[in-house]
């Protein structure tokens, strides 16, 4: 159950294990962050500005359109921080990357919060919108399942005296419940949901003017790199604390 | 500005998981790289953290 010897295995695998060693993640990510965590600042903090005080409101829902500069960035966040718990769990569980693990457990609550603030501003918008705070409908039921799986992984890493046990239980539930992502995505076509369609796809035009469109943007790219700053520097410290524990074990089992 | 009661409520709520998230993350990176360098006996050849 150890790390995979990298002399004999794939070019792939010997690449990932060559960027786990602990000592140069924490050389790269200390010259990294502040690249990535800087502009997060600018962009969110500007991003939202823009679209608090200067985006046009919507003609029939006011300015509660504003919600979206937020409840959009984190829905987008919720899964692909999900997405991002599941690549960990494939990294985990086929290269036994030592940092995969890690990581996994970082995302977690960082991807939980913000799928929690998708919720909370999703049900914000709900409420002078729709007349309620929440509906049991295709898109906030999927996504409050997306939110229960956080949870549990939350839970699970965390809930056996051998970590790599939790380890290893948490990256099977994170790779079962990869399966809902689809289900959020696709929820607003395959059912009749009060949630309107998508606003932004890859194939087609956005359905929204594009002075709402530019903050929107610059708010989503502003929370995903925020998003990895956080977890970069969780990450950091996770990888510090790792090795202060095994050095105080060593000096222990020394003494 | 209408609905600015839901408004506020929604860009503070942003405000203060992002704030949180960060400051906590901030700290404890502070915390633990003070704790390392304190009983690292590499200390003294890597000062790249």
């Amino acid at each position: 159950m150890g790390a995979v010897d990298s002399s004999s295995s794939s070019p792939v695998a010997r690449s990932l294990h060559r960027f786990a060693n602990p000592g140069r993640f924490l050389r790269i990510s200390g010259r990294v962050l502040p690249f990535v965590a800087i502009p997060a600042l600018v962009l969110t903090l500007g991003g939202l500005a823009w679209g608090l005080f200067f985006a046009p409101a919507d003609y029939q829902q006011g300015d509660a359109v504003r919600i979206i500069y937020i409840h959009v960035p984190s829905a987008w966040l919720a899964s692909g921080g999900y997405l991002a718990l599941a690549v960990c769990a494939v990294l985990s569980l086929v290269w036994r990357h030592p940092l995969a693990d890690l990581a996994a457990v970082e995302i977690g609550p960082v991807g939980a919060a913000f799928t929690a603030l998708c919720l909370a501003t999703g049900s914000l918008w709900g409420k002078p919108m729709w007349g309620a705070w929440w509906v049991w409908d295709a898109r906030l039921t999927s996504v409050l399942v997306l939110f229960f799986l956080y949870l549990g992984h939350i839970a699970l890493v965390r809930a056996f005296d051998d970590p790599t046990r939790g380890y290893r239980a948490g990256a099977i539930l994170a790779l079962v419940g990869v399966v809902n992502l689809p289900v959020i995505k696709f929820s607003v076509d395959w059912w009749n949901t009060l949630h309107q369609p998508a606003t932004l796809s890859v194939s087609g035009a956005p359905s929204m003017h594009v002075d709402m469109l530019w903050p929107l943007l610059v708010c989503i790219l502003g929370f995903s790199l925020g998003f990895a700053a956080i977890v970069m520097a969780r990450l950091r410290a996770a990888v510090m604390e790792r090795r202060i524990r095994g050095l105080l074990l060593a000096g222990a089992q020394g003494a | 500005m209408t609905h600015l009661g839901f408004v506020a409520a929604a860009y503070g709520l942003a405000l203060v998981v992002g704030a949180g998230f960060a400051v906590d993350a901030w700290l404890r990176v502070g915390r633990a790289r003070r704790r390392l360098e304190a009983i690292d006996p590499r200390r003294n050849r890597e000062r790249v953290l």
